[in-house]
């Protein structure tokens, strides 16, 4: 809105003017801009830590761990539990 | 749930799903003649995670009966699972182990890589986590 007033006021003789009014609403809309940027970034990064980074691979470590040990103590049960119930294995 | 499909397999499925809800634990006879034949014509294979696979694309009947066992299946791993205070992933892995192992040359099973393996009469290639 006041981009237009300047323009279309005149072309030369307010250079002045022209760079106050459009640093006063430069600053403004920087500051909009930096919090806009800040905002996006802290979402961004609170984004990458959270869903992608640690979930994985903690997840399939603790599964890897807990199973080696489990599939060896149930190895002899679920031997059994086969061999009693042949018309579904 | 139970078969629809085949009058003679209905009582089968009938029976055999009986005998599971009333947990008898007592070994019914043996497999469902077209299921054998699935696994012997490589249709249908043993998957690592305890459970049959589909290898190739089945009919409508092989599908159900394999279905329904893969139902059953969890049914009595979820009870094993409790009883031995482990979760019902890590007993049907443990049988999966097994499974595989029981194998016969000519059927099929889920390799360590997720691809499906002819058994040969060499030992499987299984998990590094099966005992």
């Amino acid at each position: 809105m006041m981009h237009g007033e300047l323009t279309t006021g005149s072309g030369a003789a307010t250079n002045c003017s022209m760079q106050e009014k459009h640093h006063s609403k430069g600053s403004g809309w920087r500051a909009a801009c930096a919090a806009t940027m800040l905002a996006a970034g802290s979402l961004a990064m609170s984004g990458c830590i959270s869903v992608s980074a640690p979930d994985k691979p903690i997840v399939i470590e603790l599964n890897i761990n807990i199973k080696q040990e489990v599939i060896y103590r149930l190895s002899a049960d679920a031997a059994n539990t086969i061999e009693s119930n042949k018309d579904i294995f | 749930m139970f078969a629809k499909t085949i009058p003679g397999k209905t009582m089968l499925s009938l029976a055999a799903g009986l005998s599971v809800l009333a947990m008898t634990g007592t070994a019914w006879a043996q497999r469902d003649p077209a299921y054998a034949a699935a696994r012997a014509a490589g249709e249908v294979g043993e998957k690592t995670d305890g459970y049959l696979g589909y290898v190739t694309s089945p009919n409508a009947a092989v599908r159900h009966l394999v279905d329904d066992i893969n139902i059953k299946r969890r049914a009595l791993y979820s009870q094993k699972a409790q009883a031995a205070n482990a979760t019902v992933e890590e007993y049907a892995f443990s049988s999966g182990c097994q499974l595989i192992l029981q194998t016969v040359p000519g059927e099929k099973y889920e390799g360590p890589n997720g691809g499906w393996l002819t058994r040969s009469s060499a030992p499987p290639q299984r998990d590094s986590r099966c005992p």
